[in-house]
């Protein structure tokens, strides 16, 4: 057996970390009783690339310092280098769980621009792939959420669904995950035809599956105990430290932009918004189990209504010709040659437009000099804002609630790095 | 599409009944009102007294605060703060303009403290400073790099 090594060489250096939060974050030193930990920045509780600098006494948390900035994807600077289409794909990559939604702030944006009219069909195949994508992204949630806290069989049931889910965006797009399917104008292919049984076929067992959650999870004595009262956050710290989505619901404050600035059609639809005054972990738990059965209902509607039509507005200048006419007609040549080398020019100016992605509202900013790249392209992302908020939320509770709070206001990390 | 509508007299007679409008009145320098969205352009040393009388007029939200660079024109910086209104369903935006040499103002983090992050972005990335800010730091970016990445003079593929 190895020699036991004294205790100043097992614990180096905790000068060194408290100096080292210190100097990231500027915090007082800590207290004689306290302890400094970092949890992440790769922790199984944080899904994706999060540090936490906790003070801990005990096992209570006395101040949480959160210290981001591992991904530098440099986003905003690259949009800036790109033509107006090519930065479709790069939305994608800011949310991995919501490739759709991303594709659709950034379209409106631009079409708000361009003061584009968009057809019909596309905006209900825009609403109903982002409902899609809306309980796609809960299912991960709901899987990891419940994982953390330790119930793993959830978590082999969501991504069951969620598989079903991705498929249909495989037929409509080609791809699972990174879709950008969406284009400046419409979307950019006619779904094929058997994409409307699928989502069907999905629809109709997709309640039952949530009941199926509900079974598992809301009268189990452990979840109770682990969610109920835990991570408060009253309704005017929400709206003061900025959260938004289902965390801002669960303290009790009645706003969704579906429903209350609706953009894409969404005025045409019949959904309730989930509200709970919880204000707790569990209040939000509630609230997303709802949100999915609501975009059940928004799907259903979506598909029953499907209009027939042009998938993409009437502007040759801005749209990809289809290839068959690319083929025989001259005109439709010289577009396509030109939007692809030279892209196209947007009348100058500066937009803001929101959408309700399923972490909450994902704005959009684009500043437009009139050439055809974004002079300036800024993502307002949910969970940026909402990270502001989790001190608040574990001030004073235990080292293992931090872990159910984190899974409560469903991060993803791609959206917090510029 | 409607033509944008300029300057802060045609704004403020079209919309004088928009609360934003209003509670601003006597503080804009400038305003657009563009693609269906209001902006509202104040002077520097007003923007705390700004960000109060939209507040009070219902703006209760501070959606967002960015920065855009017009290098190399002067004044080079804007920044944008977008404001919404839970009981009105609106938003307005509020603009100020800043010069290179002395791009500093004052911070609101007392008025709303969602601004906390998103000033510290702006100054990471941008280098504009916020007076009386709790805690000006570089967020995204290591302590120690130098020059701020969203500038336009700052080379899309970093220095070499």
């Amino acid at each position: 057996m190895a020699p036991v090594a004294a205790p100043d060489m097992l614990n180096p250096g905790v000068e060194d970390v408290v100096a080292d939060r210190n100097r990231h974050q500027g915090v007082p030193p800590p207290q004689d009783q306290t302890m400094v930990i970092n949890m992440g920045p790769q922790h199984p509780s944080t899904h994706g690339v999060l540090r936490l600098v906790l003070e801990i006494d005990g096992e209570s948390v006395v101040s949480l310092a959160p210290d981001i900035g591992y991904l530098h994807t440099g986003i905003e600077k690259t949009c800036e280098a790109k033509f107006y289409q090519q930065v479709v794909p790069l939305t994608d990559r800011i949310d991995y769980l919501c490739p759709m939604t991303n594709n659709l702030a950034y379209c409106l944006a631009v079409e708000k621009l361009l003061g584009l009219e968009i057809p019909e069909r596309a905006q209900y195949l825009r609403v109903l792939l982002n409902e899609l994508t809306r309980i796609q992204s809960h299912l991960v949630w709901l899987g990891t959420h419940a994982m953390d806290i330790g119930a793993l069989t959830v978590f082999l049931y969501c991504f069951r669904e969620r598989e079903d889910i991705l498929r249909i965006f495989e037929s409509v797009a080609g791809q699972r995950m990174m879709t950008s399917y969406f284009r400046i104008g419409g979307v950019s292919l006619e779904p094929p035809l058997d994409f409307y049984q699928k989502v069907q076929d999905f629809l109709n067992i997709m309640p039952e599956r949530i009941q199926q959650y509900e079974n598992l999870l809301t009268g189990n004595p452990i979840w109770m105990g682990r969610l109920k009262g835990i991570g408060h956050l009253s309704a005017a710290d929400a709206i003061a430290l900025g959260v938004t989505g289902p965390p801002l619901r669960a303290s009790g404050v009645d706003w969704d932009l579906r429903r209350d600035m609706p953009y894409s059609g969404y005025e045409k639809f019949k959904f309730n918004v989930p509200v709970s005054n919880g204000c707790d972990v569990w209040a939000r738990y509630v609230v997303r189990m709802d949100e999915m059965r609501e975009s059940v209902k928004i799907c259903q509607q979506a598909l029953d209504g499907m209009p027939e039509g042009r998938i993409v507005a009437d502007a040759p200048k801005i749209i990809l010709p289809d290839r068959e006419q690319m083929k025989t007609q001259m005109e439709a040549l010289i577009h396509h040659f030109k939007i692809v080398t030279e892209g196209f020019g947007v009348p100058a100016g500066e937009v803001f437009q929101a959408v309700e992605s399923p972490r909450g509202e994902m704005g959009y900013y684009v500043v437009s000099d009139g050439t055809a790249k974004p002079y300036r392209v800024h993502m307002r992302n949910p969970s940026y804002a909402t990270l502001q908020a989790l001190e608040t939320m574990c001030k004073g509770r235990l080292l293992a609630d931090v872990v159910a709070v984190i899974g409560s206001i469903d991060i993803v990390l791609g959206e917090i790095d510029r | 599409m409607d033509a944008a509508l300029t300057g802060t007299q045609a704004v403020f007679e079209a919309h004088a009944h928009n609360a934003a409008v209003k509670a601003l009145s006597s503080l804009a320098t400038d305003a657009k009102f563009d693609r269906a969205e209001l902006t509202i352009t104040v002077a520097r040393e007003n923007i705390i007294a700004a960000c109060k009388a939209v507040q009070q007029a219902g703006y209760n939200f501070l959606e967002d605060v960015t920065a855009v660079d017009w290098y190399p024109s002067e004044p080079r910086f804007q920044i944008t703060y977008h404001i919404l209104s839970h009981s009105l369903k609106a938003r307005v935006r509020l603009a100020v303009r800043l010069n290179e040499g002395d791009a500093v103002i004052d911070s609101i983090v007392g008025v709303w403290p969602s601004a906390n992050f998103y000033e510290r972005e702006v100054f990471d990335l941008f280098g504009v400073r916020f007076s009386g800010h709790p805690n000006l730091r570089r967020i995204m970016m290591p302590e120690d790099w130098q020059g701020h990445p969203l500038r336009k003079d700052y080379p899309v593929e970093g220095y070499r």
